[in-house]
């Protein structure tokens, strides 16, 4: 126990821990675990509420000419569902998975500064609720996740839903900055003796380059909103032509944070690939350190290519080439990451449970999306398809298809941890198949009318030929996303309750978060195991030293 | 195992994000500087050597801030208190010569509304006083616990924390003082 980072107060003894009742405990909790499910538990309702944004959405457009949303109405539900999942799902999710397993993972107590922890989510939550308020006040935000300038401007932009909009995310992006900073500063300073940083899992690494990302690209957010808030408030010209200010300057410190902001959203989702491949796979990691370091590179490489968002804006042939080649060079450190993980499978016995199911799905859909990605580097090609539903395919091909599948193997994965309880193996499968079905009926369709220029963000189209049958298959795609879902959530309430018992280590992995008891007791762990590898469960396991 | 003070750490982790977006204020003074053809800018709207005055105020804070952490490190509480007390003192005159220096300049009619000087100006200036306040605040919490009879290591820790804080804000108006005020006499 020695080695463990005691609240020194607890040791004293001199203040007892108070008892209050348990709804009291959930707000008072500075506990990293409680914490971390309040972030689950929120994100899975945003989420939801995001999803019934889609659903209207491709409501909407299952057919040319539809009346079901307004124009002004359509433009609020597309705002509302790309900020909802960017801001108040994708990351805060990934926040909670990190803030739930980084100290077990590195056998810590808790997260270093606890009380910050707990501002943190209610922060990012006070958030949330205040962009939604913004239909309470009338009109929601409607010019798009982006909210290009001069559109959100107090000119276009009368109402008060875009101030909602920038208050909200400068809240969100404080307790964002503020929880990176915290897992920083925990994973520096709380590893366990031998845990040097080569040793600590993947999962680990890549939240800690994620929060250095996010120490870096945040600001650039919170930079810009104050200077819409105060072009709105004040009357201020930052981004209007009129006074001498410039719209392209809006463009290019949004995307100076948003094209971190997506590899905010796919690190530790990566992570999460890398716990969960090779535990399922029965073989350690290939090339650990080239997974670290391609992250690093990724991180590195990131805050460099914003202005392949700005392709159309035209800033010339020299600016075009030289964000072309930097994005270009991204595929490498990733395409480095998708062999090392089909690698970690080659020769392995591999064990097709849910979890697994899902982060083989990711290697699939995600790569498909980074290859229309790699297609977007190039700015003729960006040209052609840029504001066509070639866009909204490829960015949902990398954040559903490989965030979110990821997170859901990461679900199947720890939530026998963080509850003591099993999913259903059985609900599981039909959960995949559903999502998995799901999701390439309603994206991949977009690829081809993309193609065919139908534009992004625009209410309904017109009936050219192909495009009500296309729009059709999307649509009845994200009906099978909305009954996957639902499959989700029964399993979750039905496992909850009468799940089998997980025991500590269900998957027999090698990480210290299977070390403990499921759930973990409050002080985490009643000893942390020696650690002289990156697998100490495996080194307990093996005492003579094998390797397998 | 603790490598690193954790109070510090987490406060220099935090002023890597401040200092990023300070950068993207300042660069925005920058980009709209040639911008500004007519109307109130720099040269004919600030008053340089008044602020020189309050900017050695603010840099004697990081001196005296200093003296403070050295006198409580050599457990002289008297001393500690004395320098903490001057330390608030020099930022609060620091942010009462920018009331001052605002209230001219509204009076002129110069805002964020009237031109690109204006809105880069006070957006630039007013966030850092901003963050002014908010040291003295921790500046005067801190204060307030040097006048308790349980001053412990567990306060003082948090002191360097603090101080790391103010040298931040202090360096930023270095840039600040010589990008704004000193390039009128370019």
């Amino acid at each position: 126990m020695s080695d463990l980072p005691l609240d020194p107060i607890l040791i004293a003894g001199d203040r007892a821990v108070p008892t209050h009742e348990p709804w009291l405990e959930w707000i008072a909790t500075v506990d990293h675990k409680r914490i971390g499910v309040m972030y689950l538990l929120t994100t899975l309702v945003f989420f939801v509420v995001g999803d019934c944004e889609a659903l209207l959405m491709r409501y909407q457009l299952a057919w040319p000419g539809n009346t079901f949303l307004s124009p002004d109405a359509y433009n609020q539900v597309f705002t509302m569902h790309g900020t909802t999942m960017i801001f108040l799902v994708v990351v805060p999710l990934l926040l909670g998975l990190a803030n739930y397993l980084t100290p077990l993972m590195i056998g810590a107590r808790d997260m270093a500064l606890p009380r910050l922890n707990a501002f943190s989510f209610w922060v990012f939550l006070f958030g949330g609720i205040l962009l939604y308020c913004s239909f309470a006040a009338g009109h929601a935000p409607a010019a798009g996740w982006f909210s290009y300038a001069p559109l959100s401007e107090a000119g276009y932009s009368t109402r008060h839903g875009m101030d909602y909009w920038a208050l909200a995310l400068l809240g969100i992006g404080i307790g964002t900055i503020a929880t990176a900073i915290n897992l920083i500063v925990t994973i520096v300073n709380l590893r366990t003796d031998g845990m040097t940083i080569r040793r600590v899992p993947l999962f680990v690494w890549m939240v800690l380059v994620n929060s250095c990302l996010i120490i870096f690209a945040l600001p650039a957010l919170n930079a810009a909103l104050v200077m819409l808030l105060v072009d709105r408030q004040l009357n201020a010209h930052f981004f209007t032509s009129l006074g001498g200010g410039s719209p392209v300057l809006w463009q290019h410190y949004f995307w100076s944070f948003g094209h971190p902001e997506v590899y905010i959203m796919v690190l530790p989702a990566f992570g999460i690939i890398s716990e969960v491949i090779p535990v399922f796979s029965r073989k350690p990691i290939f090339g650990y350190g080239f997974v670290a370091a391609s992250t690093v590179a990724i991180a590195l490489l990131s805050v460099g290519v914003w202005a392949h968002h700005m392709f159309a804006v035209g800033l010339g042939h020299a600016w075009d080439y030289a964000f072309s080649a930097s994005s270009l060079l991204i595929a490498v450190p990733t395409g480095v990451k998708v062999f090392n993980w089909i690698a970690t499978m080659w020769g392995g016995a591999i064990r097709f449970t849910t979890s697994m199911l899902f982060a083989i799905a990711f290697l699939f859909t995600f790569t498909i999306g980074g290859l229309s990605g790699v297609q977007f580097a190039t700015a003729p090609i960006d040209w052609q398809l840029t504001d066509t539903y070639y866009v909204v395919a490829h960015m949902h091909y990398v954040l559903f298809g490989g965030t979110l599948f990821a997170v859901m193997a990461g679900l199947y994965y720890w939530f026998p941890k963080i509850t003591g309880r099993l999913l259903s193996e059985k609900r599981g499968k039909v959960h995949f198949w559903l999502m998995f079905i799901g999701f390439h009926l309603t994206f991949f369709v977009q690829h081809i009318l993309g193609l065919d220029g139908m534009p992004r963000r625009v209410y309904t189209y017109p009936n050219l030929p192909g495009w009500a049958r296309m729009n059709l298959i999307s649509s009845i795609g994200a009906a099978v996303l909305a009954l996957a879902v639902l499959v989700m959530v029964v399993n979750i309430a039905l496992s909850l309750r009468s799940g089998a018992l997980a025991g500590d280590n269900p998957w027999d992995a090698w990480t210290l978060e299977w070390a403990t008891s499921s759930p973990p007791p409050e002080q985490n762990f009643e000893s942390v195991p020696p650690v002289r590898s990156a697998r100490p469960l495996w080194d307990l396991a093996h005492p003579e030293g094998g390797r397998a | 195992m603790t490598r690193f003070d954790t109070p510090k750490l987490a406060t220099a982790v935090f002023l890597a994000s401040e200092a990023v977006f300070f950068t993207f204020l300042i660069a925005a003074y920058i980009y709209y500087y040639g911008s500004v053809a007519k109307g109130p800018r720099a040269s004919n709207s600030l008053d340089p050597p008044r602020t020189l005055i309050f900017t050695i105020c603010l840099l004697a804070s990081s001196g005296t801030v200093l003296l403070a952490e050295r006198s409580l490190a050599a457990r002289r509480i008297a001393a500690f208190r004395m320098w903490l007390a001057l330390t608030i003192v020099l930022g609060a005159a620091f942010l009462c010569g920018q009331g001052w220096e605002y209230a001219g300049l509204l009076a002129r009619n110069v805002t964020p509304a009237r031109n690109l000087f204006g809105a880069t100006f006070f957006t630039l200036t007013g966030f850092h006083g901003f963050h002014v306040l908010c040291g003295l605040i921790a500046l005067s919490v801190m204060l307030i616990l040097a006048f308790r009879r349980s001053f412990a290591q567990k306060e003082a820790d948090g002191l360097g924390a603090i101080a790391l804080y103010w040298h931040f804000v202090d360096a930023v108006w270095i840039v600040i003082f010589s990008l704004v005020y000193l390039t009128v006499w370019l």
